[in-house]
């Protein structure tokens, strides 16, 4: 291989894996985001419907469900804005590494301060 | 001594190569664009939505109808959510589109997949949208005060 083209290796690396966990949260969303569409609609059919449905959502079970949701929204979120600064950003190619390695420290800090949010809201017994 | 060497698809080869000025091209290279603007407003509305909805107040337990009514009472809330139906499901079918051409390798496989996933777009986006529009907080169940 030769020199001008070992600084673009993507393949088998941290860029290839930030690939994959793009397209894989990518199309979870998109399953949610139709589910999510179908059960808001409720509204248009009765308060009790949409409420019903609602309750669903209010279970222990369902409060980690959306805690990997919101997980994959923040990481779909933030390697997305990765993306944009490799495209269009100078130096972005070079840097794409240590700007995965941020997009997974804001990561994690967000979905701390949000698990502990909606988790203690969600289990609290009120 | 030096040769010089045309670049691929600088037409100076041979301009069939060019994909430039194909309407294929163009087409592929507005998705490629939206997908970054889409992105970053979605960020901003997506973020704004979960905060609102989970993070203060009561969190998830307090959705309920009364909830949307309240929110949507105030038209700032229902271009929010308008722009985040329409902007995520083209975001997210552009995205299946990319995948499906990606992994699909046979072409009635690929046509089939893209019509389910049009279809669905379409009815989403237009179901979503008549919600957000003809919504009525006094819909015949509802037995708070205000409505009677």
């Amino acid at each position: 291989m030769s020199k001008t083209s070992s600084g673009t290796l993507y393949r088998g690396r941290e860029g290839m894996w930030s690939w994959v966990g793009h397209r894989i949260t990518g199309v979870v969303i998109f399953l949610f985001l139709l589910v999510h569409v179908l059960d808001t609609s409720l509204v248009r059919v009765s308060p009790g419907a949409y409420d019903a449905v609602m309750a669903t959502y209010k279970n222990p079970l369902m409060a980690l469900g959306e805690t990997a949701l919101v997980a994959a929204i923040v990481f779909h979120a933030f390697n997305g804005l990765r993306l944009i600064l490799v495209d269009f950003w100078k130096q972005g190619t070079k840097y794409q590494r240590q700007m995965l390695w941020g997009v997974l420290a804001l990561w994690v800090i967000t979905m701390l301060a949000f698990s502990i949010r909606h988790l203690s809201l969600a289990f609290g017994g009120h | 001594m030096s040769a010089e060497i045309a670049a691929p698809r600088s037409q100076r080869i041979d301009p069939k190569y060019n994909r430039a000025n194909t309407s294929r091209g163009s087409f592929e290279m507005v998705a490629w664009l939206f997908m970054r603007l889409s992105g970053v407003a979605l960020v901003v509305l997506i973020f704004g939505h979960l905060f609102t909805n989970l993070m203060v107040g009561g969190g998830v337990k307090a959705i309920d109808f009364g909830f949307v009514a309240g929110k949507w009472a105030d038209p700032v809330w229902m271009f929010w959510d308008l722009a985040m139906l329409w902007l995520a499901m083209l975001h997210g079918t552009n995205g299946v589109r990319t995948i499906i051409n990606d992994y699909a390798e046979k072409p009635a496989t690929r046509v089939w997949l893209k019509g389910i996933l049009y279809v669905a777009t379409i009815v989403i986006i237009i179901l979503g949208t008549l919600v957000i529009f003809t919504f009525d907080p006094c819909i015949a169940g509802n037995t708070i005060p205000a409505c009677k």
